[in-house]
């Protein structure tokens, strides 16, 4: 757990702080709204402190933008739509991309830093996942903007114009990136909302954006809270939404939606399975369970929340999986040896908090290892739950958080059946070392993304996405293209 | 002695769990993000060099060659107080009354390679013999390699039988049994062979013979930790681990003693459990606890290559 | 203060550096307006035979380099080729060009590379399937890259009919022996120079000067080479496909004018890849097969 200091046995190596630095980065006392590459003040002149969940301490002021400033987003992106993006060559567009892409990688260790600091994710993770996933997602869109008619083979495709994009807090630069490249590349304009406690690195973003030289009002973001995003949604102008967050809000959105004939994609909830055979590769399988649950403190959408282990193995397989638990590191998230990193908000942590007490009642059995967490920030050990059932709420409900739930099966019906068994449908792991049963469960499971002998890989070459309540449409990959386009042939 | 036909042991290999190397790849990579940094690096770096087991294994090594090694290996750094010594030196059988009457009065080890090192191919009366020759000599410390041969072909009971009786013969001596990795090439194998070397009373695992490439990979170390942690899991035996031939870096030494932290804990964090077969290791740690106490990056010139 | 030029020595491309033409010979080849363009080297069959080896050696590791790692390099390629832009331009306009079609071609050029960058992660995506086989099998089909493929650059462009045949072949994971234009070879060295300094690793693409009569029935007939590119040979054109036969090398003759912009796309590189299709089966389970 956290680095101890002082210990009486005689071998004990304790690992010394290894903060990455935070001296070549700026952050701005005060972010506007970026409109047509300019920063404008919010109508309003209403702002909002973000701050960092490791210490609770104000990084920055932020804009809040209501009705009248999408308005202007709005406008701003549908006249760079009409005059500059749809006119401009396919080429032009692959372009201004790839420069976006690399610029991105030049200033990678900033932004790395600063999305540590706003969203409270491990260094570590910032650095190795989330920048390096961002830069390449928009580096392989760039190359499909002139390329769009081999993805459509013999039909003729259009941009939809302006889309607005509402982006969750998990993963804020790489959903930024997931939303805003695929979108530019098939040719439309963009109004941005990122989630209110993480603006920070969109806000980098649009520095770099017009450090790019894109044209004026072809990538806008619009900071804000929950009502912001609401008037996005409202926004008559708007052709297309596509949203990220949890279940409840997608189902508001699609609602409001109705009757509008406004395109829309969501990318929304789950509780995926993680499933462990007899025959997998264990200690793998093991890092499977980890890199599932508590990577990124269990703040994924796709986070194999529910364990299922086949019985005849399941002792073995929890020791190992509390032993390994034991050498993962919480702490300050700058540090570079941090694993496990803040919560990103009180609210969520409260949640978090709610669920465990919820398992707790309900007969389940916890573990936890031992150790104190930091005296100020917002934390979570990782947990684990033994003595579940399908039918209690903690193996129904998504926590977003570092807790797990396990559950044993006997037969691979049994565990196909019981993994379906589920509102959600966006994820599911598969650990097993035959390759036959493994074709057999990736077509059985009802998942939008099935992992075998691996967990958590992203790509963006690779689409993503769920089915059933989990949301619909795909990001990533040829795939991700059509969201962005209509067939007009 | 142990008994290869213990239906037990080949029950516990022949059950063990298969092994995905793209994930050992990526937990590895994990291992190596680790930052060692300020008191956690001087404890780690002092904590190597006192696990080196110094070694020269030419077929044109002199006594005058291995004295010198010896001298080094309780004078690493003499202009430098307070530095540990070496474990031990590793030497072949001919050398080890020299170095034995080079090393009287310290308490670094002896380890001597036997068993037809490096390639194992002879029988074993001949092996016996050479483990005999080595023990009489003043050997601490057997290395002995497994026949691969026999193993790739199948026969593991050879390999178990042959082991038990090489550990036979050392009497008083510790074992350690070289898998020589790089000829067994799947990590399957290397779990195979950790399990059997284990089971058939090895005091040590270790990778390499130092002679072929690839050698002491974190792949494969991180594999036998793992057969360690699942024997000691069995049995309530400590068995110790030695990578041997490529680690010539004090960063590649670290991220080595991460793994071993992490998967075993700190018990096994001393030289009686964890060596490093090296031989211009020691240098490079010297180095690096010099540069971290001075502040300056160091130059070879300043450490004596013996 | 001196102003006197240090004229610039054309050499070969071969393993990563630029050695002379084993045979020491040259020739002098003479640009659209009749200048000499100096001596140029005149490669040997050895000088192919070594290209050879290096493009071997070269071809698994940067076929197993991922796509993304290739796209980024063939960008690389791109941001160094259009920082060189005067080069190019001067050279252009001293092998006979007029300005303003010297920056035409540049400009094409420079968009084709970053067209081709964009190719490599996603070609395999646009040509690859999942068969709906009749058994309970997994069965899909992906592209591999041929191996080495020979060309010959199109014998009027200084630079533009070289880069569009090499391009496709690289971004399909293909290592490359290229003769360069037997009368306009020295952009193409300079465009070796733009590679090597791209990340583009050493044997990846190897480009020979010379005569096309000497070289190209070496590379048809060599047989460690899989693939052979051109535009119309002429004459020589029937000679040097029966020659390719030996081997049966994949053979591709291009009519195309590369100077016109719409001179790219995927057919050149899916022309240099051979289709894998990998069978396993499927388990019943409960009865029932998978939905492949």
């Amino acid at each position: 757990m956290e680095n101890k200091k002082n210990t009486s046995e005689a071998h004990e190596w304790v690992y010394s702080p290894s903060l990455e630095s935070t001296s070549h980065i700026e952050i701005k006392g005060k972010y506007e709204l970026f409109i047509n590459n300019e920063w404008v003040a919010p109508t309003s002149n209403k702002y909002f402190d973000t701050i960092n969940p490791a210490d609770e301490k104000v990084l920055s002021k932020i804009a809040w933008a209501n009705e009248q400033d999408v308005d202007k987003a709005v406008k701003a992106a549908r006249k760079a739509y009409d005059e500059v993006w749809s006119k401009i060559s396919a080429m032009d567009r692959s372009k201004y991309i790839f420069r976006l892409a690399r610029m991105m990688q030049e200033k990678a260790r900033e932004l790395a830093v600063i999305e540590t600091l706003d969203a409270g994710k491990p260094m570590r993770e910032s650095r190795d996942v989330d920048i390096p996933l961002a830069c390449n997602h928009f580096f392989y869109y760039a190359g499909w903007a002139d390329k769009l008619e081999y993805a459509f083979p013999n039909q003729k495709t259009e941009a939809l114009g302006v889309v607005g994009q509402i982006i969750p807090w998990n993963f804020p630069l790489m959903m930024a990136a997931w939303k805003i490249a695929p979108a530019l590349a098939a040719g439309n304009t963009v109004v941005l909302k990122p989630a209110e406690t993480t603006s920070l690195t969109a806000l980098k973003l649009a520095e770099i954006i017009k450090e790019a030289g894109i044209p004026p009002g072809v990538i806008n973001i619009i900071t804000g809270h929950g009502d912001t995003g609401e008037a996005i949604v409202k926004h008559p102008d708007i052709n297309k939404i596509a949203f990220t967050g949890s279940t409840q809000v997608g189902k508001a959105i699609q609602k409001a939606l109705v009757g509008t004939g406004k395109r829309s994609t969501l990318e929304l909830g789950g509780k995926s399975a993680n499933i462990i055979f007899d025959d997998a590769p264990i200690d793998q399988a093991v890092e499977g369970i980890v890199n599932g649950i508590f990577f990124n403190q269990g703040h994924v959408c796709c986070a194999g929340s529910r364990l299922y282990v086949q019985e005849n193995i399941a002792e073995k397989v929890v020791e190992k999986l509390k032993h390994r638990m034991k050498s993962l590191i919480l702490g300050n998230p700058l540090d570079k040896n941090t694993d496990i990193g803040a919560i990103n908000s009180k609210e969520q942590l409260q949640t978090i908090e709610k669920y465990i007490q919820i398992g707790i009642q309900e007969g389940a059995e916890l573990f936890q290892c031992e150790g104190t967490l930091p005296a100020t920030g917002f934390y979570c050990k990782p947990s684990i739950f033994t003595n579940v059932s399908q039918s209690s709420v903690l193996s129904q409900e998504e926590i977003f958080g570092p807790v797990l739930t396990i559950q044993t099966f006997r037969t691979i019906d049994e565990v196909i059946q019981k993994a379906n068994n589920s509102p959600y449908g966006l994820a599911a792991g598969v650990w097993t070392d035959k390759g036959s049963k493994i074709f057999n469960l990736t077509s059985k499971l009802k998942a939008g993304v099935v992992w075998a002998n691996t967990y958590n890989k992203f790509d963006p070459a690779s689409p993503f996405g769920g089915y059933k309540e989990s949301g619909f449409g795909r990001e990533g990959g040829m795939h991700g293209l059509g969201a962005y386009l209509k067939i007009i042939k | 002695m142990l008994e290869s036909n213990n239906r037990s042991i080949f029950q516990t290999i022949n059950t063990a769990s298969p092994i995905d190397k793209v994930g050992v790849e990526e937990r590895v990579a994990r291992f190596q993000t680790r930052s060692i940094k300020d008191d956690a690096k001087s404890q780690g770096l002092k904590m190597v060099l006192s696990m080196i087991d110094l070694t020269t294994l030419e077929g044109k090594d002199t006594p005058g060659k291995v004295k010198q090694m010896c001298f080094k290996a309780h004078h690493l750094h003499d202009l430098h107080p307070n530095l540990p010594q070496v474990a031990a030196v590793c030497v072949y059988p001919s050398m080890v009354a020299i170095a034995k009457k080079s090393l009287e009065g310290t308490s670094v080890k002896i380890a001597s390679v036997a068993t037809s090192f490096p390639s194992g191919q002879s029988n074993l009366e001949i092996k016996l013999a050479d483990v005999k020759f080595a023990v009489d000599s003043g050997a601490d410390e057997i290395d002995m390699v497994i026949s691969r041969g026999k193993f790739l072909s199948g026969e593991y009971n050879f390999v178990f039988d042959e082991i038990a009786m090489i550990k036979e013969a050392c009497g008083s001596a510790r074992l350690k049994v070289i898998l020589e990795t790089g000829e067994l090439c799947t990590l399957d194998n290397v779990r195979k062979a950790s399990d059997i070397a284990m089971y058939a009373g090895a005091d040590f695992i270790k990778t390499s013979t130092g002679k072929i490439q690839p050698a002491a990979t974190m792949q494969v170390t991180y594999t036998m930790l793992l057969a360690i942690k699942d024997y000691f899991e069995a049995t309530g035996k400590m068995i110790g681990m030695k990578p041997a031939g490529g680690i010539s870096t004090s960063k590649l030494a670290l991220h080595n003693l991460v793994m071993v932290n992490e998967i075993l804990g700190a018990n096994w964090l001393h030289n009686e459990w964890f060596r490093f077969g090296a031989s211009s290791l020691a240098n490079d740690v010297l180095m690096q606890i010099l540069k971290f106490e001075t502040g300056s990056y160091q130059s070879p010139n300043y450490f004596t290559l013996d | 203060m001196s102003n006197l030029e240090v004229l610039k020595t054309y050499k070969l491309y071969i393993g990563g550096a630029f050695p002379r033409t084993e045979s020491g010979r040259f020739y002098n080849p003479i640009s659209k307006q009749g200048e000499v363009l100096g001596n140029i080297c005149l490669s040997s069959r050895k000088d192919l035979r070594n290209a050879v080896v290096a493009a071997r050696k070269a071809q698994g590791p940067w076929e197993e380099r991922s796509a993304f790692n290739r796209s980024q390099i063939l960008y690389r390629i791109a941001e160094l080729f259009s920082d060189r832009k005067e080069i190019f331009l001067k050279e252009f306009q001293k092998q006979g060009s007029s300005l303003e079609a010297a920056t035409i071609e540049f400009s094409t050029i420079l968009d084709r590379m970053v067209y081709y960058a964009g190719w490599c992660d996603k070609y395999n995506q646009v040509l690859s399937s999942v068969n709906p086989v009749n058994s309970s099998h997994f069965n899909f089909s992906t592209c591999e890259p041929m191996g080495i493929v020979a060309l010959i650059a199109p014998p009027s462009t200084a630079l533009i009919g070289l880069v569009s045949l090499i391009l496709p072949a690289l971004a399909g994971g293909n290592t490359v022996v290229a003769l360069a234009s037997e009368n306009l070879p020295i952009s193409a060295i300079s465009f070796a120079e733009v590679l090597n300094d791209s990340d583009v690793p050493a044997g990846v693409v190897n480009i020979l000067t010379g005569k096309q009569e000497e070289i190209a029935p070496i590379m048809a007939s060599h047989m460690d080479i899989n693939a052979f590119i051109s535009s119309d040979l002429g004459s020589i054109e029937n000679p040097i496909a029966i020659a390719c036969i030996d081997n049966l090398k994949r053979k591709f003759t291009y009519f195309e004018d590369f100077n016109l912009p719409e001179s790219q796309g995927l057919n050149f590189i899916s022309d240099l890849q051979e289709i894998k299709t990998t069978w396993h089966p499927i388990e019943n389970i409960g009865g029932s097969t998978s939905t492949y």
